[in-house]
């Protein structure tokens, strides 16, 4: 089981633990407020906008290409935004902490 | 309304799909402590529609990955499904609804989320025909999947050239399929695209080694044991193991009618998502809405419309005064291409394509009307998918001689006429 907290906008830091699929839909399966996946995680909606805490980065990566695209004039972007669609669970995340992009 | 006034009321909501499901798990984040029961007729647990005519037909993955919820996250919200199950009528007097079986369940709060089924156009001899398919539903991907492994000459006929018509074909051409598409039209995508995409999605077509014909409009359909002889209006003659039909949908809105609530080119609504009775909503495809950004009516087939819709619905529920105003957008995966659309270019008078330099083919068609803005399709080019929503939403003027300029950087600053 991989655990991973969401901290959304009215800063409340919620917890849950998966252990496949995305981190966009384990969010969405819990309700996390700001999260909604709309597009079912084909990159091409950005409802599931995140900012991953700067310890984890390197664990997650850098976007890919057609994921930079669809940040880079997204609001309130930031270096560690990611489309949680694009995250997939693994053990390596462990722990990670993510804040919900306004 | 406040909780303790909801808890001991009922809303039931017809259909579990996009609209349905979503909308029962915004009642919840609204703070609605009563009953949630969702009927649908479809027994599966409710999944992506969209994944359907792309990667679910060419995947392994399992159905597991394409539910909209785990089973689990229903039971957590309260959420009652009741699938397999068809909405016979409604009975608006004493707000209940009535089941196949005959029973009877009644309502505080109604919410018809019905939505679509695919169109089966009356061609001679089609009821006849062999391995005959629609997409719209699991079930249907799933026949088309197993029916396509089974038949041993692989000639697959789609019918109809819109977006499901093409991905289904590109995703059967993955599989290996001999893949002919006709369309009635003179060009692909016809309703809804200008013709340069049309040519653009036909050499795609084209180079993958599908057979596009347009202006093929189907007469007949000859079954003949193991295969299918496709007659069109001009005489020729297609043969076929399998065929899927995609020629479009009807809104599911004979509940609404018989119910005597407004029904025009969908189910009628007001900016709250509500249609002629203060109980009932109706939301997503079956809906006939207004867009205030483009001071219109319009019916929408789109998961945005469905999931923006039911939000919508369950905030007016909950007492709050919810207006629904949104760009609409929309997407489609064939082979490797990503096709973004914004807005609604009903009425335009001038497209600009603006090409990309470099690498692959990446361009994007800017639907004017005079100097306004009014949608933006991009092809592998998320960019100017998210710039054009940008500039719909705010009604920016953008400076056309720049826009068509590739050598312009994709900035906002660079393609925005300065206001003085
Ligand atoms: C193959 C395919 C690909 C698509 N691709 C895209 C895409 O890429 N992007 C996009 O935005 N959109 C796409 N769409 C469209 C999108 O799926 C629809 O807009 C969306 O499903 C609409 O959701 P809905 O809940 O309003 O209606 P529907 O999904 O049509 O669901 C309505 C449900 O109501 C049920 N129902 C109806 N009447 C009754 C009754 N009397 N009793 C019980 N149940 C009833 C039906 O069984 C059905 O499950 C695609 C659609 C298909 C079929
Ligand atoms: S879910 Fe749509 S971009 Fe991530």
């Amino acid at each position: 089981m991989t655990k991973i907290t969401f901290i959304t906008s009215d800063n409340e830091s919620i917890t849950v633990e998966g252990h496949s699929g995305s981190v966009m839909q384990l969010a969405v399966q819990h309700g996390i407020k700001g999260i909604d996946g709309d597009c079912g995680g084909v990159c091409s909606c950005a409802t599931c906008h995140v900012h991953v805490a700067e310890d984890y980065f390197e664990k997650t990566g850098q976007a890919g290409d057609i994921e930079k695209d669809m940040l880079e004039f997204e609001d309130n972007v930031s270096e560690f935004s990611r489309l949680s669609c694009q995250l997939e669970i693994n053990d390596s995340l462990d722990g990670l902490v993510l804040t919900v992009a306004k | 309304m406040s909780e303790s006034q909801t808890i001991n009321q009922v809303c039931i909501i017809i259909g579990a799909s996009h609209a349905g499901v979503n909308c029962a798990f915004a009642l919840r984040k609204e703070g609605w402590e009563g009953q949630i029961l969702v009927y649908d007729a479809d027994p599966q647990l409710p999944y992506h529609r969209p994944p359907l005519s792309k990667g679910y037909l060419v995947s392994n993955e399992g159905f597991e990955r394409n539910l909209l919820m785990p089973p689990e996250a229903y039971d957590r919200q309260r959420i009652i499904l009741k699938l397999g199950t068809r909405v016979k009528s409604i009975n608006r007097t004493i707000k209940s609804i009535t089941l196949e079986d005959h029973s009877i369940q009644k309502y505080d709060k109604l919410i018809l989320a019905t939505g679509a089924r695919p169109f089966i156009p009356a061609i001679p001899g089609i009821d006849q025909a062999n391995n005959l398919f629609p997409m719209r539903t699991a079930q249907d991907a799933l026949d088309i999947r197993n029916t396509f492994e089974r038949i041993k000459t692989k000639r697959v006929l789609v019918i109809g050239g819109g977006y499901i018509g093409l991905e289904t074909a590109a995703s059967l051409r993955k599989l290996g399929a001999e893949v002919t598409l006709l369309e009635r039209e003179n060009r692909l995508l016809a309703r809804v695209t200008a013709p340069e995409m049309s040519e653009y999605f036909r050499q795609l077509h084209t180079e993958k080694g599908v057979q596009i014909f347009t202006n093929k409009n189907v007469t007949a359909i000859q079954s003949k044991g193991e295969y299918n002889k496709v007659i069109c209006d001009d005489q020729s003659i297609f043969k076929a193991d399998m065929i899927v039909i995609g020629v479009g949908i009807r809104v599911n809105k004979a509940l609404a009618e018989e119910a005597g609530l407004t029904v025009e080119n969908g189910i009628k609504v007001d900016a709250s998502a509500r249609t002629s009775d203060q109980d009932i909503f109706a939301i997503g495809d079956c809906t006939y809405h207004f867009n205030p950004h483009y001071n219109c009516f319009l019916r929408l087939e789109s998961v945005q419309n469905a999931v923006d819709q039911a939000k919508v619905a369950a905030a007016a529920i909950s007492g709050k005064n919810p207006v629904y105003n949104t760009i609409p957008w929309f997407w489609s995966d064939q082979y490797d291409v990503k096709l973004q659309m914004v807005g609604l270019s009903n009425g335009y008078n001038q497209t600009i394509i603006r090409k990309e330099e470099g690498e692959g083919n990446r361009f994007s068609v800017w639907y004017f009307k005079d100097h306004t803005l009014l949608a933006v399709d991009a092809i592998n080019n998320p960019k100017a998918y998210v710039l054009g929503t940008k500039f719909i939403k705010n009604q920016q003027k953008i400076d056309k001689s720049k826009l068509v300029d590739s050598s312009v950087a994709f900035k906002p600053q660079n393609l925005l006429v300065l206001q003085g």
